[in-house]
């Protein structure tokens, strides 16, 4: 008994050592750059232990805007694909010919490079002084105004930027809700139609309930990927995206580290810190409202 | 009377039969109406970028209204890119990266999942949760210390800098454990009365069983680490490293996707 516990460890022991090195210690390390006030990253001083970075980085318009943005792409984009992604799945499931081809088709965005799928959105929907872009070209077939997407007004690139990341998110939300909605015991629905139960009934009293575990790991996922977002944004709109007014909260992370004005590691740890506390609320009433709601 | 009442009976029901089954063709239809458009939606991005491709410079900035297909594909833009940057060197670099970094990690997380699935320990319950609130937790927060540790290792701009931090994923380790604890408990009991070892059980009866799984997990690691963006722009100072390999992953992709979807859907409805 006794070896075999020490055996336990040993073999956890790779993965102990390198989550600690790489996501225990650094943990530590963000708390005590948060604190520390006139970090000087050169000669690894600094002045005092406060709450100065967390005001700087609250006060500062670009992590106000970053905050914002995030907030939008959020909001827009985990309701909107995990919609869609449950409307194409219920279709992927009642359908028999040509689905494994869709299926395969849907999952593709997964496997490709998103930087360069990104390029060709933004291509796609660029107006320069040469051309106005596919887009605004079928836009003018509606009997349209060209508008500019990628430099244009803040709405637009926000449609884009909602646009891309649903694009992007979709392929893996499909994938679970199809494999869960195939998991579905076939009784039920057989049950419930000689009973005469009408479809809309079926789906929210069996279907919905069945599938509500992964939909909530979906949603609950999706949020938390969607508040990282950064690298869509830079594939889009280039790296300078405080220019752009298109930064997200990573993205201000980001510059603080290491853009044009990097070097300020405790700006950086107080808005990751900040991210954090946010992400973890949020994750944690979702938690609440799964536990209320989905049925095991 | 009644065989009149039979009568009009007879035709409400072809009538209903007849009028559920355009409900149906209309739903089918629509069902595949709508899941084309997306489909044309997800492959437009892809036919886009390959159309461009093959465009000469010149067409391509000819052309005010940007055109659906090109008279005279070009390979030229392939030459330049393999000739003009050293996409080829960058390309190595990619390799070496995906294969060292996929190799370790499954190492570390075929053990831990064997730990955690079928070893009997004190505090393991414990570890497994606190493991599972790592996962919680951005990776965007744990770069800056990272990136300093590696830099006071001297390991920028180092292939070890660019595969050290990825090596471990609580996700992998958590579908690999599910995936092993489905092996019945029996099997390993009888081979522990033959005398077979611990790590000769995992090798010589777990990997195999559980192979679909790990050939997903590999899959999709090779994706996330070619797909990889933040962390490599970090720690290599050169932007352009990361560009390199989207033609060989679809190929990859169209080879094996049957296996990755069979093992991630398997993985995904355990949870």
């Amino acid at each position: 008994m006794k070896k075999s516990k020490l055996k336990g460890w040993l073999y956890l022991l790779p993965a102990i050592v390198f989550l600690g090195i790489f996501m225990v210690y650094p943990l530590v390390d963000v708390f005590v750059y948060a604190f520390q006030e006139g970090f000087n990253f050169a000669s690894q001083t600094y002045k005092g232990v406060g709450w100065y970075n967390f005001s700087y980085v609250l006060r500062d318009p670009y992590f106000l805007q970053a905050v914002k943005n995030t907030f939008i792409i959020v909001i827009i984009t985990v309701p909107v694909s995990t919609g869609l992604a449950l409307l194409i799945s219920l279709g992927l499931n009642s359908i028999k010919p040509l689905k494994n081809l869709f299926q395969t088709v849907y999952f593709l965005p997964y496997v490709t490079n998103t930087l360069a799928v990104g390029l060709v959105f933004m291509i796609l929907f660029k107006k320069t002084a040469y051309t106005d872009g596919l887009v605004n070209l079928i836009i003018n077939w509606f009997g349209s105004e060209s508008i500019d997407f990628i430099d244009g007004p803040y709405w637009a690139k926000m449609f884009v930027m909602c646009f891309y990341t649903v694009w992007v998110v979709m392929p893996f939300k499909i994938l679970i809700l199809t494999s869960a909605l195939a998991s579905v015991n076939e009784d039920y629905y057989k049950a419930a139609k000689i009973d005469g139960t009408s479809k809309g009934r079926i789906f929210r009293r069996i279907t919905l309930p069945m599938i509500s575990p992964m939909i909530f790991y979906l949603v609950i996922t999706g949020f938390i990927g969607a508040f990282k977002a950064y690298s869509d944004e830079v594939a889009i709109f280039g790296t300078d995206l405080n220019v752009a007014g298109m930064n997200t909260i990573v993205g201000y992370v980001y510059d603080m580290l290491y853009g044009d004005s990097g070097g300020y590691p405790s700006f950086a740890s107080a808005a990751a810190l900040i991210l954090f506390v946010i992400v973890l609320t949020i994750t944690v009433i979702n938690l609440m409202v799964s536990r209320k709601n989905v049925h095991y | 009377m009644t065989t009149q009442n039979m009568q009009v009976s007879q035709d409400d029901l072809k009538k209903i039969e007849q009028r559920a089954r355009v409900k149906r063709v209309t739903g089918k239809s629509l069902t595949y109406f709508f899941l084309t458009v997306w489909g044309l939606l997800v492959l437009f991005p892809f036919y886009w970028m390959l159309l461009t491709s093959v465009k000469s410079y010149s067409s391509y900035n000819a052309e005010y209204t940007p055109k659906f297909w090109t008279a005279a594909p070009t390979l030229a833009n392939y030459r330049a890119a393999f000739t003009t940057v050293p996409l080829a060197r960058y390309f190595l670099n990619t390799l070496i990266f995906t294969v060292a970094t996929t190799l370790i990690m499954l190492i570390v997380v075929t053990l831990a999942a064997f730990a955690f699935s079928r070893l009997e320990f004190k505090g393991k319950n414990l570890v497994f949760t606190l493991f599972l609130a790592l996962m919680m937790i951005p990776n965007e927060l744990v770069i800056i210390t990272n990136f300093v540790t590696i830099t006071n290792w001297g390991m920028r701009n180092t292939f070890w800098g660019l595969i050290l931090p990825s090596v471990t994923s609580v996700f992998y380790i958590y579908l690999l454990k599910e995936n092993f604890a489905q092996i019945p408990e029996e099997l390993y009991k009888a081979a522990k009365v033959d005398g077979c070892s611990d790590f000769r059980y995992l090798t010589k009866v777990m990997i195999p069983i559980s192979a679909p799984t790990l050939v997903t997990v590999i899959i999709l690691k090779v994706i996330e680490c070619w797909n990889s963006y933040v962390w490599p722009r970090l720690i290599t100072d050169d932007p352009n490293y990361y560009l390199v390999s989207n033609g060989i992953q679809i190929i990859l992709f169209l080879i094996f996707h049957k296996k990755i979807m069979a093992g991630v859907s398997r993985g995904g409805t355990k949870g």
